[in-house]
């Protein structure tokens, strides 16, 4: 099964969604990201029982954190999947590409580019 | 350890909004514990400043640091040689480092970035509760090793009063009584007798009551500041 999913997305991967801080998120953002979005296992299924659940609450943080500074929280989403749905990444992938083009860029990104 | 919380950051906003040359300043010790005011929390306040900002289109530089304590002189000193390069701190400390910042630097303005809340532990990851405020004259070897002063809603010495209502506080059944837990504590460690013995009124002037507190060790201080 070879899937495609749009190709401006850039996968980072990390042992577990529960390795995903805050701080993470943010710093994708300041550094331009138009949006973020953290796909982890299906909840209950964390083979460290709650990374995911963490990451879930991480996640909501950010996007709290993001509608305050007028940068929409709507950039930022969780996924859940189980490790064999390779067409539920895609969809995924497509949801959070086209809710993204319809947002626009980042606005810092534009700021910044003003700034310079 | 001393627990906080953390402020809103719409809070932190409108504090440093005039400036341009910011510094936050976390702590390690007690509101690192608490997950309000470490190395952590000054990256993600740093870090949404700086987004505020630049989204505002206003040029701000924030620099983040954080020091081993604030309450001692020589960590404050730390920052001595980079202070004059900004014109605000926001500290990350508890209100003891924020006010020591302040007295120390007295041509930067410092501002708090938590809320300080209690004395008290950190019963699970994320759960914080009171124990102990610091009255001056612990009571807790007459009380099975529990606080009626930091933990009953009335400070109640002789309790519990009528309000306790199986195990609960009056103010909320979610509140344990604190004189439950002492009669029970009393009980297991079979010292009920000392229950029945009433204590005397409670000297407040060792609390708030009597002013701002100092604690003098003359054995530890320099003597050769006397001269
Ligand atoms: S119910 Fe217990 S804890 Fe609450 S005020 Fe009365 S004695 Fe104190």
């Amino acid at each position: 099964m070879r899937l495609q999913y749009p190709s401006n997305i850039q996968i980072i991967l990390v042992p577990c969604t529960g390795k995903v801080d805050v701080i993470h998120m943010l710093h994708a953002f300041e550094k331009g990201a138009d949006g973020v979005y953290v796909v982890g296992c299906m909840e209950g299924d964390c083979h460290f029982n709650s990374g995911n659940l963490r990451a879930r609450k991480r996640v909501e943080q950010v996007r709290k954190i993001l509608d305050t500074i007028n940068i929409g929280g709507e950039r930022v989403q969780m996924y859940n999947l189980s490790s064999s749905e390779g067409l539920r990444f895609t969809q995924f992938a497509i949801e959070m590409n086209e809710r993204i083009l319809k947002l626009g860029p980042n606005p810092i990104k534009r700021a910044a580019d003003k700034a310079a | 350890m001393i627990v906080a919380d953390r402020k809103p950051v719409e809070e932190i906003i409108e504090e440093v909004k005039d400036h341009d040359k910011i510094l936050i300043l976390g702590c390690n010790e007690c509101v690192t514990v608490c997950e309000a005011g470490g190395k952590k929390e000054v990256a993600v306040l740093a870090s949404v400043l700086r987004m505020h900002f630049l989204n505002q289109g206003q040029t701000v530089r924030i620099d983040e640091r954080t020091l081993q304590r604030q309450c001692d002189h020589e960590y404050l000193e730390e920052v001595r040689d980079i202070i004059d390069q900004y014109n605000a701190v926001v500290s990350l400390a508890c209100g003891v480092g924020v006010q020591f910042m302040a007295e120390k630097y007295h041509a930067t303005p410092v501002y708090p970035g938590v809320n300080t809340v209690f004395m008290g532990v950190t019963e699970e990851r994320g759960l914080w509760t009171e124990r102990c405020q610091g009255c001056g004259e612990c009571i807790l070897a007459r009380t099975g090793g529990i606080c009626p002063i930091s933990r009953c809603a009335k400070r109640v010495l002789n309790g519990p009063c009528g309000g306790s209502t199986k195990g609960s506080c009056e103010i909320h059944k979610d509140v344990v009584c604190a004189w439950q837990l002492i009669v029970e504590r009393l009980k297991a460690l079979d010292r009920f007798d000392d229950y029945e013995k009433l204590s005397a009124l409670k000297d407040w002037s060792t609390d708030r009551a009597g002013g701002p507190r100092k604690v003098v060790r003359e054995d530890l201080q320099d003597e050769s500041k006397d001269t």
